[in-house]
């Protein structure tokens, strides 16, 4: 039985851009998908053929048992999707957008203003519930984006990039938010390009780039594809780098690679932190000087760089929907890479 | 922050369907844009100030100079004016209807309408509405002022709100216009500019400023014919403010204005609000 999301052979081309390339996605009923990629990968794409935003070219999409390009207006009925803006009338209080959204899917005023008070308590915002958006902080905008995907507890969830550009204790916050959301039961998928978010809240991660899927799995068997823990020594002297290197291949359990620039040298191992003390006693043994030394686990950058030969978020806009006139691209790529950098 | 329930229910109820959901969607929507619109007074001051200008400029600029069938009293030409003046500032919500969904694009929040279970002409129909409320309180402040210049209406007052009525439809199937260059372009500043360019010739080749009969037989065709044209005809004659022997041109909507204003005002609700919604339907913000 296909899942709460299930897509097959998704293509979408905007022009020249192959946004999507035949993505097939499956994700079982109250679990989390993260669909990581950069700018550009085509995530965004996917999030607004399965919401109904966008028609496909090809291929075909369920989303809570429901056929998505047949019956879009029963799979509004059973989503709630929480974009990349918050998407909230600025001039409108937080408790009359919710209300709003409320009666926009059909429910009663009466309803929905119960709902409004119910959602503004459960996302602290109920000190501000009748101010007008445009006094919020981004946090208290991007929580107020959330409780209106929620008004309905609808039993599928799509939240495109959720905590970009917040600062971290709001993500932590969001994250919360999520895990509880998760917890009672809602299927939800995710996009990020924070290898970190991804590997917080996901149960299933598929990595995109290119409108393709080049890898899924559990984080773990993600990071396990890279090869596990690794040891990475900085020689001080260039000329002792030989003998390092013959030093940790006795170690380790492969080749250890070599970066003539920075004197570092890799090897994978597996013995965790009793083999690195050992790792130190021989190189000190020999008199080998060492600038740096230490264990690295795998994270899911590490993934990204060996999936794609680049990293995650370096690489600028993202082409089918920017000329679909997504606007703020520039703006949030250039956050992501300040990220990265630091 | 309280757990979810443990078993998240399908919770929007089944949609009514039809004309009662269309008709309550548009409702959120046009109450949505009207609170909006309270919370933005300065757009409706400069909606307002804009035309009550033009009036008085107008009047006391162009009045002494500008000839109406052989009289040159400022005083007739204000009667005669009035009318033109009215239909260019119904015309305008085609700037505020056009801006007003170009910034719901812009931040994302149409991608939120377009994924709920509404009915979709209703956020486009909820705008224009509304932009018929705000006209309406326009038309009234300018009436004021118009009647403060010295116009006057020469009719019962059936004939004059009649008159009003006409604009009214005429504003609402502009706005509809607006809509659809609202959709269509990126920004609100482009959506008002694209909004307002266009409505210069065609407000000012029409008789709503000058008659036509004065225009050279090219423009003057284009004048008569001119659906803007139609309704400042109708409501002229709705109003009494023709002068004194005046004969209205052959061309067959200025002989039937009343009935040309609502065919062409009905015409273009039907065009463009059937475009405005395909492309709502296929938007991408």
């Amino acid at each position: 039985m296909p899942g709460a999301i299930y897509a097959e052979g998704l293509v979408k081309t905007f022009g020249d851009v192959r946004a999507l390339d035949g993505v097939d996605l499956d994700v079982p009923e109250g679990t989390v998908l993260g669909l990581l990629g950069p700018n550009g990968a085509g995530k965004t794409t996917a999030v607004r053929v399965l919401t109904t935003l966008l028609q496909p070219d090809s291929g075909k999409a369920v989303v809570a048992g429901i056929d998505v390009l047949k019956h879009p207006n029963e799979v509004r009925r059973a989503i709630g999707l929480s974009g990349q803006f918050a998407a909230v009338d600025e001039y409108l209080t937080g408790r009359e957008n919710l209300q709003m959204v409320g009666q926009l899917y059909q429910m009663r005023s009466k309803a929905a203003k119960a709902r409004a008070g119910e959602l503004l308590d459960r996302f602290n915002l109920a000190d501000a519930a009748d101010r007008t958006a445009k006094t919020y902080s981004g946090g208290m905008r991007r929580r107020l984006d959330l409780a209106a995907a929620l008004v309905v507890r609808p039993p599928v969830m799509f939240m495109d990039e959720p905590t970009t550009g917040l600062d971290p204790r709001n993500r932590q916050q969001l994250w919360e938010v999520i895990q509880e959301l998760v917890a009672g039961g809602t299927t939800l998928l995710l996009t990020t390009q924070y290898l970190e978010e991804a590997d917080h809240l996901a149960d299933d991660i598929c990595v995109v780039d290119h409108g393709k899927v080049i890898a899924r799995g559990t984080s773990d068997q993600l990071k396990a594809r890279t090869g596990g823990e690794r040891v990475e020594v900085v020689v001080h002297e260039r000329d002792r780098m030989p003998e390092a290197r013959a030093v940790l291949a006795g170690f380790g359990k492969g080749e250890a690679t070599v970066e003539e620039h920075t004197r570092k040298l890799t090897v994978p191992v597996a013995g965790g932190a009793k083999l690195l003390a050992e790792v130190i006693r021989e190189l000190d043994g020999r008199g080998i000087e060492i600038d740096d030394i230490g264990l690295r686990r795998p994270t899911l950058d590490d993934v990204f760089i060996s999936l794609t030969g680049h990293a995650a978020a370096l690489t600028g806009e993202e082409p089918g929907e920017g000329q679909a006139g997504t606007k703020g691209h520039g703006r949030k790529a250039h956050k992501a890479a300040k990220e990265t950098a630091q | 922050m309280t757990t979810m329930s443990p078993t998240p229910e399908l919770a929007a109820p089944r949609p009514r369907g039809g004309v009662v959901q269309s008709v309550n969607d548009s409702l959120v929507m046009a109450k949505r844009n009207l609170i909006r619109m309270s919370r933005i007074p300065e757009m409706i001051i400069f909606g307002v100030i804009q035309p009550v200008m033009f009036v008085v400029l107008f009047s006391y600029v162009f009045g002494g100079s500008i000839s109406v069938d052989g009289s040159t009293s400022p005083a007739a030409y204000r009667e005669f004016l009035m009318a033109g003046i009215f239909a260019q500032t119904v015309t305008f919500a085609t700037a505020g209807a056009g801006a007003g969904i170009a910034d719901d694009m812009h931040k994302g929040l149409i991608d939120r309408f377009r994924s709920l279970p509404m009915a979709r002409g209703a956020v486009l129909t909820g705008r224009t509405l509304a932009d018929l409320v705000q006209t309406t309180l326009t038309l009234v402040v300018l009436a004021v002022v118009a009647l403060l210049v010295g116009w006057r209406t020469h009719t019962s007052p059936l004939e004059v709100l009649g008159g009003f009525a006409l604009l009214l439809l005429l504003g609402y199937a502009f706005s509809w216009i607006g809509a659809l260059i609202g959709l269509s372009v990126r920004t609100p500043e482009a959506a008002t500019s694209g909004g307002l360019i266009w409505l210069f010739p065609l407000t000012f080749i029409s008789n709503a400023f000058v008659p036509s009969e004065n225009m050279p037989p090219f423009l003057r065709h284009i004048a008569e014919w001119n659906p803007f044209s139609a309704t400042v005809q109708a409501a002229r004659g709705l109003f009494g403010n023709f002068p004194p022997g005046y004969e209205a041109p052959a061309a067959w909507p200025m002989q039937h204005p009343i009935i040309a204003s609502v065919v062409w005002s009905v015409l273009i609700i039907v065009v463009f609000r059937t475009l405005a919604v395909r492309k709502y339907r296929s938007a991408t913000a």
